[in-house]
């Protein structure tokens, strides 16, 4: 059976992880090497890391990382932030990355997700949503980081991004993001309902039966968390047992 | 040492770094001479049949992948896996390199999200020096829309995913193949590496 997956997502400033890990054991907590290493022993099924700068000058340092840590990490490692063309996907797939995540570039031309997919494989391009409620019933697309309201409604975007070819989606609600809530079940099951390939649930995490809750209520594969992980208050390894007690299928 | 085949392939990376942090003896390659002289082979694979075939029969390699299956291992990895049966019909009909019969075609379940991606539990039907050490419960990692079709005999794992998806394929010679990635399933997936290696010495 399919297991469910539990997938860290480490942001990145300057080669550096932001405000740090605090994991026993590894030393420089804003080593992004390191913390993903110990990701890896905790079972984390996949890593994420995100270039929250992606700038320019930048660029050269956070694919450092991507290829350091490919060279120790042998789990599947997806790569996002400032990636908005084809000559960008190819440079991070090439620094070790499986699969590249774009959100924003994505909207604004949704070409690169068809071209991307052509080029090397749905199975490596992922298209990340920032979205939230509409007022009217409905979700609304954001870019920039949940800055800029694209006007776009969120079910046609997913429609199109699956016959674009996309291999995956990570759906981060900007309603549930930072509430620590939980997840957007709502956003979620909607999403879900619409498209056949995998959703990644984002933004929301609180607590521990946050993730059982997830995986039970909607068809989501995976739950994405950040800072939850990051600060010690919940393992990798509590998150599986409490799924695995509730009978849903874990690595 | 092991030649891993160059014909571009999106995963040909993170293979050799798996092998490079097994320490295991390894050279990328299209030319057959180095093939020829090798203990064991990869191909590896991600993407659609027809291009990666279109791509491997440039290189001018597959006389001597067919000729160097016959004496020592040879692992295709995802697609390349697939690349080792008679066909596949993704994307019209496309022959492959008919070294374990049978084809490949879409995951048929109409109930299941597609790709089938993510970890997924063996269920090992067969010995298999691939396998041998290995604790249960074995989870690899998949990411593929095609699945192969093939006699009982010639699967040594399979994975259940609303129906039984050949996940570790042999000719019962020295021909393996991977639907999943070893390269990026954990510590039990590069101990399949391992004993791949230890099989070509």
């Amino acid at each position: 059976m399919l297991a469910k997956r539990i997938i860290p997502c480490l942001d990145v400033r300057h080669g550096k992880v932001v405000k740090g890990v605090n994991f026993e054991g590894v030393k420089d907590v804003g080593d992004p090497v390191a913390c993903a290493a110990e990701y890896n022993r905790q079972g984390a099924d996949e890593i994420v890391f995100y270039d929250i700068v992606a700038s320019h000058e930048g660029r050269g340092t956070f694919l450092d990382v991507v290829r350091e840590t490919a060279k120790q990490v042998f789990v599947p490692l997806t790569v996002g932030g400032g990636i908005s063309s084809v000559a960008d996907m190819r440079e991070t797939l090439r620094a070790g990355a499986d699969k590249i995540s774009i959100n924003s570039a994505a909207v604004k031309n949704p070409q690169l997700i068809s071209d991307g997919a052509e080029i090397f494989g749905s199975q490596c391009i992922v298209v990340g949503i920032d979205a939230k409620r509409d007022g009217r019933g409905g979700f609304t697309v954001y870019a920039n980081g949940g800055r800029i309201d694209m006007h776009v409604d969120l079910l046609e975007w997913v429609t199109e991004i699956e016959q674009r070819g996309a291999g995956e989606i990570c759906l981060n609600s900007i309603d549930t993001d930072g509430v620590r809530g939980g997840f957007d079940l709502e956003m979620l099951k909607a999403v879900c309902a619409r498209v056949r390939i995998p959703v990644i649930a984002s933004g929301g995490a609180g607590k521990l039966s946050d993730f059982a809750e997830v995986f039970q209520e909607t068809d989501a594969t995976a739950a994405l968390a950040a800072s939850l992980f990051h600060f010690g208050e919940l393992t990798i390894p509590q998150v599986k047992a409490d799924c695995r007690s509730k009978g849903i299928a874990m690595r | 040492m092991i030649a891993v085949i160059d014909y571009g392939a999106g995963n040909l990376f993170s293979v050799c770094n798996a092998l490079t942090f097994l320490g295991i003896p390894h050279e990328v390659t299209k030319d057959a001479a180095v093939l020829d002289k090798a203990d064991a082979v990869i191909l590896p694979g991600v993407g659609a049949f027809p291009a990666a075939m279109e791509a491997l029969t440039a290189t001018g390699l597959t006389d001597t992948i067919i000729e160097n299956a016959r004496k020592k291992p040879l692992l295709g990895i995802c697609l390349g896996m697939q690349m080792l049966f008679d066909r596949s019909d993704e994307m019209g009909d496309t022959l492959g390199l008919g070294l374990i019969p049978g084809y490949v075609s879409r995951i048929p379940s109409q109930r299941v999200i597609i790709p089938h991606m993510g970890w997924n539990e063996l269920v090992i039907t067969q010995d298999c020096p691939l396998l041998s050490g290995l604790d249960a419960p074995v989870y690899t990692y998949f990411v593929h829309s095609y699945q192969a079709f093939c006699d009982d005999a010639n699967i040594v794992a399979y994975c259940d995913y609303d129906g039984k998806v050949p996940a570790l394929v042999t000719d019962g010679g020295f021909v393996f193949g991977a639907q999943f990635h070893p390269e990026k399933s954990g510590e039990q997936g590069l101990m399949m590496l391992r004993r791949f290696e230890e099989m070509a010495r």
